[in-house]
């Protein structure tokens, strides 16, 4: 891998056909924050990030960083001293470092030199100094033994000046949404900041992951974010099937995939009715609703769930489609397609609607990387990122390579263009979904999984918001030390912050539904 | 306009009843609609409370509002206030960063209320259970009057558990 010449990584190349990953060791925080600082300069980006506990094997706690590069990705970790671990801040090279640097304290309790201190997923359930992903955190079992939950206060940034306010929402909102907190700093209706605090969802799953075997593993990564299931499954699925250098059966991979765009369709198509409805349009949230329901019921008669938990496992899936099924579903594609375009042609020349999304909640193209967004969003903001397609060093990983994806793209930024980018994706995928149905061909479903002492692996998928990646980690009993499964909402809710800047509270709904960020996904 | 209104006349209504042969699920949803209806001989309000779910519970619960289930149709709604809530439809599992927004909603909800467990999580905790950050059940925080199992429960057993709640309260 190319990044800088000067560099003195080594890097490894991860083995496997999956999204291509190389893993390298940095000895210190320099070289970590040096090595940063050129993927920056080369157009890269944050993918994610995450702290472990390694004392246990003799030595201190790790850092791990994941960096989204044009050829794939770079995973590198940085051992810490078992006492004061620290690094440096990223911040000021990736503002998207932010949160996960201090998710990362709160839950492993290393921490950064400098920078914004301030708890994130803590909100006063735990003490300061006990950090529950370390191994020798006592956990008491039963909530009533549990610590006091002190709920605290949040030191957000205040705006001054004459006739600013604060407006606080939540965490529990008005609709049938989860929960998190925004604070927005307003002049008469105009929104001159955003702060978001989220936390709320905050579950301990990774706490869980620790100790558990590859079933259960599988079984909780499906439920990290209920609408992403099928791309959180598979990404770990690879992350497992890397490190115990398992390779899925073809027909796996292309059952995977047709879940995926199944998943990927099923999302679009339920936003883009409640863009509608955001917009007083309520007849597009009846018929975009109507076409996701009979989607979930289709889904439900082939793969026997309606959002299709728990169908992709390491090895490859736990479910299989006959030729009935396949023509099901090529014949529904036909059916949606057809009515998909009559609906855009209906919400392109409706003007009070074009009216309500053009210009508003702009996220551009510079703001858009400089933030490290990646997926739907960042298309709309003029990005040609997508993990499922071919570009100039990348091959995206089977079975994509074979089936060919048209990346969609929008310039503008704006909630339009979310809708845009919205609508292309459905039509690519319905296409893709058929061209999945015409390559299948009868075959294994599922290869054995053995767990692989000591052995670490990470998945990356492309899944309808835009990059998961599940980071994975063996212990020396073939237990799980650690497991980091990565959303790429926590790069996208603080565009979302911007993207809100300069317009009025009423069109926030709008603008936070043309994202639909997962709260769960990254409070995890 | 003209096309909008064709397709909005070409769509139909599709929670009228289906044909007698039919015994599919439009049936099902017919009957306890009307079931719901005779009990209350009003209409419901409820609040739904995500209190740390993995947001498939609150998919289905939308669902509830797409033209095959047509539950705010039937006078059945969901409103943005407790204090204008008949009942509390609640996800789970109970963070601990939720334990206490989800208490401050239960007492501003007016009695008598009723509280619905929604889900396997919400049920019992679920695949998440009882930990340093999850409280699990929602009966550990407040009181519950009816479980719906599932993950997530489909639209149509969220009616049934509607349903079953407001006769067990009558």
């Amino acid at each position: 891998m190319i990044l800088c010449d000067d560099s003195t990584i080594e890097f490894m190349p991860q083995p496997g056909a999956g999204a291509p990953v190389w893993r390298g060791r940095v000895s210190s925080g320099e070289e970590l924050k040096d090595f940063a600082a050129a993927a920056h300069l080369a157009g890269g980006r944050l993918a994610a990030m995450w702290g472990s506990d390694s004392r246990r094997r003799g030595g201190g706690f790790h850092l791990h960083c994941v960096f989204g590069l044009d050829t794939g990705h770079a995973w590198l970790s940085l051992a810490l001293p078992a006492d004061e671990p620290a690094y440096p801040d990223l911040s000021g090279i990736f503002p998207a470092a932010n949160r996960m640097q201090r998710a990362t304290r709160d839950l492993v309790g290393i921490a950064t030199e400098g920078g914004d201190q301030r708890p994130w997923l803590r909100h006063g359930a735990w003490p300061a100094d006990w950090y529950p992903l370390r191994h020798d955190a006592v956990h008491e079992v039963g909530m009533g033994l549990g610590f006091q939950n002190f709920p605290s206060d949040y030191d957000f940034v205040q705006v001054g000046g004459e006739g600013a306010h604060e407006i606080p929402v939540g965490p529990i909102h008005a609709g049938i949404i989860e929960p998190g907190h925004f604070r927005f700093s307003v002049v008469g209706e105009r929104v001159l900041r955003l702060e978001q605090r989220l936390g709320y969802q905050h579950k301990g799953v990774e706490k869980l992951f620790i100790g558990a075997d590859i079933a259960r593993g599988a079984r909780l990564v499906g439920r990290v974010s209920g609408d992403s299931t099928c791309a959180f499954a598979w990404a770990f699925a690879a992350a497992v099937e890397a490190a115990c250098r398992v390779a899925a059966p073809r027909r796996a991979l292309l059952l995977r995939a047709l879940m995926l765009e199944r998943e990927r369709i099923a999302n679009h198509l339920g936003d883009l009715g409640a863009l509608g409805n955001d917009a007083a349009f309520a007849f597009g949230l009846t018929q975009f609703l109507r076409l996701k329901e009979d989607w979930l019921r289709l889904n439900h008669q082939v793969f026997g769930h309606r959002f299709m938990m728990d169908c992709i496992v390491p090895g490859g899936v736990a479910a299989d489609v006959d030729r009935p099924a396949l023509d099901a579903i090529v014949l529904q594609c036909d059916n949606v397609g057809r009515q998909v375009k009559e609906l855009r042609a209906l919400y392109d020349e409706h003007s009070g609607l074009q009216d309500r999304f053009v210009t508003t909640g702009v996220v551009g193209a510079a703001l858009a990387r400089e933030l490290s967004l990646t997926g739907m969003g960042a298309r709309a903001s003029g990005i040609l990122l997508d993990g499922r397609a071919h570009r100039q060093g990348y091959t995206p990983p089977p079975p994509y390579a074979e089936l060919g994806v048209r990346p969609a793209i929008d310039e503008r930024g704006d909630v339009a263009a979310r809708v845009a980018v919205r609508f292309d994706e459905v039509s690519e995928s319905l296409r893709l979904l058929r061209e999945i149905a015409a390559a299948m061909r009868l075959g294994e479903t599922r290869a054995d999984v053995a767990p692989v002492a000591d052995a670490g692996g990470l998945g990356v998928i492309e899944g309808w918001r835009g990059e998961v990646l599940v980071g994975v980690q063996f212990d020396s009993d073939g237990k799980f030390a650690r497991v980091h499964p990565h959303d790429p909402s926590w790069q996208a809710w603080p565009a979302l912050e911007h993207a809100v800047m300069k317009d009025i509270v009423p069109d926030f709904p709008l603008i936070n539904k043309s994202f639909n960020l997962s709260y769960s996904g990254a409070d995890l | 306009m003209i096309r909008l209104l064709r397709h909005i006349f070409r769509t139909g209504i599709l929670t009228e009843p289906t044909p007698d042969a039919g015994e599919g699920p439009q049936r099902e949803i017919d009957r306890l609609h009307d079931e719901i209806l005779h009990i209350l001989g009003r209409a419901l309000t409820i609040r739904e409370v995500d209190a740390g779910s993995c947001n498939g519970c609150e998919l289905e619960i939308h669902a509830l509002n797409n033209p095959y289930y047509n539950l705010e149709g039937r006078g059945i709604r969901f409103v943005a206030s407790p204090r204008h809530a008949d009942m509390l439809l609640v996800t789970g599992p109970v963070t601990k960063n939720m334990e206490n927004a989800l208490r401050i909603a239960y007492d501003c909800t007016p009695d008598p209320k009723l509280v619905i467990a929604v889900g396997d999580c919400g049920c019992n905790g679920g695949v998440f259970g009882e930990s340093y950050a999850s409280c699990g059940a929602i009966e550990n925080v407040v009181g519950v009057d009816l479980r719906i199992p599932g993950c997530p429960p489909a639209p149509l057993a969220l009616m049934q558990g509607i349903l079953a709640a407001v006769r067990k309260s009558k």
